[in-house]
């Protein structure tokens, strides 16, 4: 094969090292604009989702709307927010990530809500829960295996997303995406995939051991026949 | 005795039933009592029992606990107070089982170390060692420890007043059983008001101090001891409830009492055969039971087949020609045990004792008078 | 003249549906890309999955590698097969670059759902038809096969939709699709532009959306029809979809 290494070797570890500090940067603007999208998303979708629950007649409208924003390509949904929200703004962003990340929360939510057993709920309800401390002690944390899936999905998919936000100016490692391919030059955009996948990978461990440690009766099974 | 629990007119109408789930229901069960509502599935005991926690309103009528109209209790404060146990036990998953028996101590606002201590003391109490079990989670346990916890958590509240809804209905015969004689003993001990709900006619007459037998429409065929209803139905609908084998059950209900035993002529082992034969044939029958001077048992003998015996003169004593008996039954078990001793020895009879002291027998002559005895008369042919 | 007239006048200027890069023109790419896209995904993702699912062999590792993919994120797949000179020198080298994006974003979702469809099949139906004397390839070309096939659908479904949506990207590697107008807003400022764009993009997906939930119904044996609930529950449906369909 001919050599035209007009985009240079697959990594240029001098370039990594001189640009170190640059690439950690943006390594956490990526989390922290991952962090934020999850959180807000969980601030809208927990209480939504308690409320679809609890009326039925809720739910086929915030699904819909929530899947709705779901199936608008990324690139398309960030332009939609902008005139709203101002181009190229941090709110733009998250917007569109908070935003993608509603159908799953919520999905999530709910079915978490409904598979809590029947007959816990009875017991509640026959030893004196009020509705609250039904909801707080009994149903929510019943519903949270549910619910930690559906952040475990969230979050890998938002870092994910976070790269094209790098086209309205904010980005994370979307931004060494942008550089490289402008630049005509392998190393940046290589160090942005694998960096993102890491940390993809990272997040969806932490997650699942935040699962395990916090939610140790899903885990352990029945010893006794 | 006190009325604890009273339903004085209940019904239960559901908007999108044209039949009332429960029809003009009236019962009282009195302080310390276990009364079991015992019918078909979907006959509307659940909503019965329901109806005491106001986990279900009645549509009119009023239901009394403690003298008091539960409709103007604030329900989470009744509910505090009233024991509950469902079929599935019901216990949070996400709880250790220390903390699901907690739970309404909690809710009580009961200070720590009196909720750890009341735990313990539960745990305990249903035959869970605190130790070993108060760290596990709910999917650790078998459906009998589950259930126990069941129990202990309805109990942890010390409530007067304690609902079972078909409690052991999901455990093998086996856990069963042993469950339902170690709830009967601890209620000989906490004297609770119980309710219990089940379809099993056998439960019922074991667990029940008295039995309502509730038919579709939650309505009341009758409420009586097990014996009474086991031997003299009021209606067909009982009768036909309860079983064409409803006799062997009766014998399951039926405790054994001193003035149903025959008393065979007692000798001690160091009576002459010939003196034996002498106080059997004074009592008309063929045989004496053997008995040590402190009233223990050690065997019986039948001296005419011994004074036969070319190999004795009548002057050895009966030590000699003693035989064993088998296990006999204890005064507090059932006609139904002794029948069983009986069957599996084939013997014509089974000792009975009071814990060491030997009382007397039973035999099928003696088992049926019991029985009779038990209903005041003949039992009515349905 | 605000914001939303400036749409309008965009959507409503012939000269931008019309020619090499009008939205007309822009559509037909999208589509031609998609579809490259998903038929290849779908000519390797369900052989593979079916069998995987059929046999057992394997699947831990090949499952897991596919999800791993699912983290790359297409924006840096892209760029990065984009710039490379092999690809640079085609004459349609963005094409090639998106196309290899978009089979490698659409293969884990279709091989997933074939091989969760093809080993979720009733053991009991299976071992009726081994019974019966089918042979394995008849198993699972008359039994395995139409019963996975609606799981197998909706795999096809999700992958496509994702793949509608994320060709958008392909005209950052010049590739004059629907997103051109996006991204060529975005490059003069021209908010109409990148809006009347976006508004394209966003319609095409919910469209192709509705189309595969149509045709994943259509697949589904009558008799394993699910109810609308349960149905509901079980897919990435959406209500307003079916609300839409009573209305």
């Amino acid at each position: 094969m001919g050599v035209v290494a007009s985009a240079g070797p697959i990594v240029q570890w001098s370039w990594v090292s001189s640009e170190r500090s640059m690439i950690v940067s943006l390594l956490l603007q990526h989390i922290e604009l991952t962090v934020i999208a999850v959180a807000i998303g969980l601030a809208i979708a927990v209480p939504l989702g308690i409320f679809a629950w609890k009326m039925p007649v809720a739910r086929p409208p915030l699904i819909g709307v929530t899947g709705l924003i779901y199936v608008i390509p990324s690139v398309a949904l960030l332009s939609l927010f902008a005139p709203l929200t101002g181009f190229f703004s941090i709110t733009t962003a998250e917007v569109a990530l908070v935003g993608y990340t509603l159908l799953i929360l919520l999905r999530n939510t709910i079915a978490g809500l409904e598979s809590v057993p029947a007959d816990a709920q009875d017991a509640a309800q026959g030893m004196g829960y009020t509705p609250l401390q039904e909801l707080m002690k009994v149903q929510l944390p019943l519903a949270l295996p549910a619910i930690l899936a559906g952040v475990r999905v969230a979050t890998v998919t938002t870092i994910g997303l976070v790269t094209v936000t790098a086209f309205i100016g904010q980005g994370g490692l979307g931004q060494l995406i942008i550089q490289g391919f402008s630049e005509d030059f392998n190393t940046p955009i290589f160090v942005g995939l694998v960096l993102s996948v890491l940390l993809a990978g990272v997040a969806d461990a932490l997650i699942v051991g935040i699962q395990r440690i916090s939610l140790p009766w899903v885990r352990r099974r029945r010893l006794a026949s | 005795m006190t009325v604890m629990i009273s339903f004085e007119a209940v019904s239960k109408h559901y908007e999108n039933d044209a039949k009332n789930a429960v029809e003009n229901f009236s019962l009282d069960v009195d302080e310390g009592e276990l009364s079991v509502l015992v019918g078909p599935s979907g006959g509307g005991k659940t909503t019965i029992l329901r109806m005491v926690n106001r986990m279900v309103e009645p549509s009119s009528g009023r239901v009394l606990v403690g003298g008091q109209d539960v409709a103007k209790v604030d329900r989470v404060e009744l509910r505090r107070r009233t024991g509950y146990v469902i079929q599935q036990a019901g216990l949070f998953p996400h709880l250790k089982v220390a903390d699901n028996v907690a739970s309404v101590p909690r809710l009580l606002g009961w200070d720590k170390a009196r909720v750890h201590a009341r735990v313990n003391d539960m745990l305990d109490l249903v035959g869970l060692n605190p130790a070993e079990f108060a760290g596990r989670y709910p999917n650790e346990l078998s459906g009998g420890q589950a259930q126990r916890v069941g129990v202990a958590r309805a109990l942890a509240g010390d409530p007067p007043v304690l609902l079972m809804d078909e409690p052991f209905g999901a455990l093998d015969p086996i856990a069963r059983a042993r469950l339902q004689q170690e709830f009967l003993a601890l209620q000989e001990r906490l004297h609770k008001t119980v309710m219990f709900v089940t379809h099993d006619v056998d439960e019922a007459v074991v667990m029940g101090n008295r039995i309502a037998v509730i038919s579709q429409g939650g309505r009341l065929q009758q409420y009586d001891t097990p014996a009474q209803v086991l031997g003299r139905p009021a209606t067909s609908f009982v009768a036909d409830f309860i079983g064409a084998d409803r006799g062997l059950r009766r014998l399951a209900v039926t405790p054994i009492e001193v003035g149903d035993l025959y008393a065979p002529p007692v000798v001690s082992p160091k009576t002459t055969v010939a003196q034996a034969l002498v106080a059997v044939e004074a009592s008309g029958d063929h045989w004496a039971a053997v008995a040590s001077e402190d009233g223990r048992l050690l065997g019986w003998v039948e001296p005419g087949q011994v004074a036969s015996a070319p190999s004795d003169n009548g002057s050895s004593t009966v030590e000699r020609y003693m035989r064993p008996v088998g296990a006999g039954v204890s005064l507090d078990s059932s006609l139904k045990a002794a029948f069983a001793e009986m069957l599996q020895q084939d013997a014509a009879w089974v000792p009975v004792f009071d814990h060491d002291r030997y009382l007397g027998v039973l035999t099928p002559d003696t088992l049926h008078a019991a029985l009779r005895r038990s209903v005041g008369g003949e039992p009515v042919p349905v | 003249m605000n914001f939303f007239s400036q749409v309008a006048q965009f959507l409503t200027t012939s000269s931008n549906w019309t020619g090499t890069n009008g939205f007309l023109a822009q559509l037909g790419r999208q589509i031609e890309l998609s579809a490259v896209a998903v038929v290849a995904a779908v000519l390797a993702g369900v052989g593979l999955g079916a069998f995987l699912g059929h046999t057992g062999r394997g699947s831990f590792v090949v499952l897991n590698s596919a999800n791993a993919a699912r983290a790359i994120p297409s924006f840096a797949l892209v760029t990065l097969i984009a710039i490379q000179p092999g690809i640079v020198r085609l004459q349609q080298g963005g094409f090639v670059a998106a196309a290899i994006t978009m089979f490698a974003l659409a293969v884990p979702p279709i091989l997933t759902n074939a091989y969760v469809g093809v080993r979720d099949v009733d053991p009991a139906v299976r071992s009726a038809a081994v019974a019966m004397g089918m042979t394995p390839r008849q198993v699972l070309r008359q039994v395995e096969i139409p019963l996975a096939l609606p799981v197998v659908m909706a795999g096809v479904r999700t992958a496509s939709v994702e793949v509608v949506a994320t060709a958008t990207l392909a005209a950052y590697v010049g590739v004059a699709d629907l997103g051109f107008n996006i991204f060529a807003g975005l490059d003069t400022r021209n908010n109409a532009e990148t809006f009347s764009g976006a508004l394209m993009v966003a319609v095409l997906a919910l469209l192709v959306d509705l189309l595969l939930a149509g045709a994943a119904r259509a697949v589904t044996p009558e008799g394993t029809r699910r109810t609308t609930r349960a149905a509901r529950q079980r897919g990435t449906g959406l209500m307003w979809r079916q609300a839409a369909a009573r209305s």
